[in-house]
């Protein structure tokens, strides 16, 4: 390989099935185990939600996907490279694949938005002209769903939520084929959580995302994820489609979907499918008579 | 696999056809970035066809080339239409870095800034002493909200844990002047003077200067840079809403640490570096290492020693203040923690020294020379 041809050398998009492969992972603080044995496998192309209680290590799965945690055991393999075996920084060709947005934005504080954009193109990309990175930097931070003054503001002149789209403009500055997002809509307003949702769900479709996503949020579960992962008992213990995980028998997944916040967010979601597909005065009536019945109904 | 992002220009019906082959991703647009940026002449088609992969970067690209040749684009894979219509309304104008003034304006602005900000600095301080002294009075008045455990806690932090290196330092002065003093003192025959020179100078100036310093160095930064911290994470904030003044729970404990430490550190450092010199005496002057340290009895004045000891609390409370006072000062970003860190132990030190020079001089006129 020449000089020339390994300074733009690119990676092919990623064409089989699994980006990520967690195998036999065991994460162990002190007496502590928080992982024991947990397989996981994330398909190309979907948005798998993780879900668990608090403290059941969906974060710390996250670290050791993305190699900042090293588990004591087990394997991790994204675009089937072991992430385990390779020092913390070292270069195997991954992380300029995937973007990374932290439960609590991690932006650089003395940097403007569109300089934290910037950041990982000029580490990956020192080639690319300075006028280009610029465009680039705008472009992402528009898409982002940040309006243009944004991109010259610093993250303290920012609200919680434009930070967390700031993070998300950041985690895609280099095109990732991979996205992961920790409790992104934790905070949030219930609009500004549905739009960031739907954001995510047209950023996936147009750059043909996979995305990990770690959440809490319910309606995001029903709205936008593919398939859920359920932590809990130190394991991922199912990994379904969320009509097919209320069907399961496990005392935890019962309570979260099934509880009261859960049912609420599946009428909410049966509600708006109503409203999509049934323009006709008669079922405006259905419509509203079944909202009546859910909102008496959580009085009672 | 490898390839390199290629373009070629040629004649096709309607005028000049741009056709871009190979990867046009982020990792190789590189390649031909500044080359398709300063195409001149006229093209009327931007073909896509021959693009292997593409990106938003690719795509945003060729909407530039098209935008500004008034190209049309054709041949644009499934993906690539897609990328570009998600690209569609997303041109900016806007600058990247924070807005900044021309040099000549910059400059005498920052010139001003900082004067005003030296004024503004010493009306912070003075009047965050005032509302120090209004919380202790109100502390006073309520005992019972007085943090002991805060207190004991930054006392061992202050004081005992900095017991080894301030001994350490304070025995090297100490052989130090010993060991100079003799080689000059014994050009006039006046090598025994040695003793009053290290009994005095380091019980009245050294002991308690160089404490001071190292306090500062130790403590104010550590008062500025986890106080910074905090305000950074919204914690006081956060104590404040729960009814806790910043003021009594991490400002006076802290202050009083540093108020009732530096005696007792000073003291400790102006022993040290005595037996330091009585080392030397022992050693290079035959002085007997017992006989040195009762001669200090003789030789130095009671005064000596309270001139030390009533310099050291208000050392150590312009080290606290200054170290508190800039810690809640920072606003913004990570850098203002490295700043006011900074602040905190030069100004500390600085006052220190300034007022070191004036008790030197007012305690002269006492008559404690
Ligand atoms: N660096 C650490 N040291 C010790 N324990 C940790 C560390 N990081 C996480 N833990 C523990 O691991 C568990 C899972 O944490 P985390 O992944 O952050 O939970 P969550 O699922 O809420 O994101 C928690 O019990 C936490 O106390
Ligand atoms: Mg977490």
């Amino acid at each position: 390989m020449s000089e020339e041809e390994n300074a733009f050398h690119h990676h092919a998009r990623y064409r089989g099935d699994y980006p990520i492969v967690v195998e036999g992972l065991t994460n162990r603080f002190g007496e502590i185990t928080v992982h024991e044995d947990l397989d996981l496998k994330v398909q190309r192309g979907e948005i798998l939600g993780v879900v668990g209680g608090s403290g059941t290590g969906k974060s710390v799965l996250m670290r050791s996907i993305i190699g900042l945690q090293t588990p004591n055991a087990g394997d991790v393999r994204v675009f089937d490279k072991s992430i385990i075996e390779a020092e913390p920084d070292e270069e195997i060709g991954v992380r300029d694949r995937w973007g990374v947005l932290f439960q609590g934005g991690a932006l650089f504080s003395t940097l403007t938005v569109g300089e934290n954009v910037e950041v990982p193109l000029k580490q990956f990309y020192p080639e690319i002209s300075d006028e280009l990175r610029h465009e680039i930097a705008r472009y992402k931070v528009l898409l982002s769903g940040l309006p243009e003054e944004a991109v010259s503001k610093y993250p303290s002149e920012l609200s919680g939520g434009m930070k967390k789209r700031a993070g998300l403009a950041r985690a895609l500055a280099l095109d990732p084929e991979l996205l992961f997002l920790d409790e992104p809509t934790a905070g949030l307003d219930p609009i500004g959580a549905a739009a960031f949702d739907r954001l995510t769900r047209e950023l996936k479709e147009t750059l043909g995302l996979t995305v990990f996503l770690i959440t809490h949020d319910l309606d995001t579960l029903h709205e936008i994820c593919d398939r859920v992962a359920v932590l809990a008992d130190r394991k991922v213990i199912a990994v379904d489609t969320v009509p097919n995980l209320m069907d399961l028998d496990h005392p935890w997944i019962q309570e979260y979907f099934n509880g009261p916040r859960g049912r609420a967010a599946l009428t909410a979601q049966a509600l708006d499918e109503l409203r999509k597909h049934m323009d006709l005065p008669i079922a405006e009536h259905a419509v509203k008579a079944l909202d009546n019945a859910s909102s008496s109904k959580d009085k009672a | 696999m490898t390839g390199l992002a290629e373009y070629e220009l040629h004649e096709g019906e309607g005028g000049a056809v741009l056709a871009l082959t190979g990867p046009y991703l982020v990792s190789s647009i590189g390649a031909v970035d500044e080359d398709l940026r300063s195409l001149e002449g006229d093209i009327a088609q931007v073909d896509l066809s021959g693009v292997s992969e593409i990106d938003t970067v690719g795509a945003w690209m060729a909407c530039h080339i098209a935008t500004r040749h008034n190209a049309t684009i054709t041949g644009a894979s499934e993906r690539a239409q897609r990328l570009l219509g998600a690209l569609e309304g997303m041109d900016s104008e806007e600058q990247i870095a924070a807005p900044r003034l021309p040099v000549w304006s910059r400059v005498p602005e920052a010139m001003g800034e900082k004067v005003f900000n030296a004024r503004t600095g010493v009306y912070g301080v003075l009047s965050f002493l005032g509302s120090l002294i209004l919380a202790t009075w109100s502390l006073l008045r309520n005992p019972r909200r007085f943090r002991m455990v805060a207190l004991v806690r930054q006392a061992e932090l202050v004081g005992v844990s900095a017991l080894p290196i301030i001994g350490l330092m304070s025995f090297l002065i100490g052989i130090v002047i010993a060991q100079q003093g003799a080689v000059q003192l014994a050009q006039f025959g006046a090598e025994t003077l040695t003793i009053n020179l290290v009994g005095r100078i380091t019980l009245r100036e050294l002991g308690v200067l160089m404490t001071a310093i190292m306090v500062a160095g130790r403590s104010g930064s550590a008062f500025a840079a986890q106080l910074g911290t905090m305000k950074l994470t919204e914690e006081v904030d956060a104590m404040r809403t729960i009814g806790i003044a910043p003021m009594e729970a991490l400002v006076i404990p802290r202050i009083m640490a540093a108020v009732l430490m530096m005696p007792l550190l000073g003291f400790y450092a102006s022993c040290m570096a005595i037996i330091g010199g009585a080392v030397i005496g022992d050693v290079i002057l035959g002085i007997p290492f017992w006989t040195f340290l009762s001669r200090i009895q003789e030789v130095v004045p009671t005064y000596d020693l309270w001139v030390g000891l009533i310099k050291a609390p208000v050392f150590g409370l312009i080290i606290g203040l200054a170290g508190c006072y800039h810690g809640l000062q920072v606003r913004g970003n990570s850098e203002e923690v490295g700043i006011r860190t900074t602040m905190a132990v030069v100004s500390a030190i600085f006052a220190v020294i300034v007022l070191d020079a004036f008790f030197a001089v007012f305690f002269t006129e006492l008559g404690w020379g």
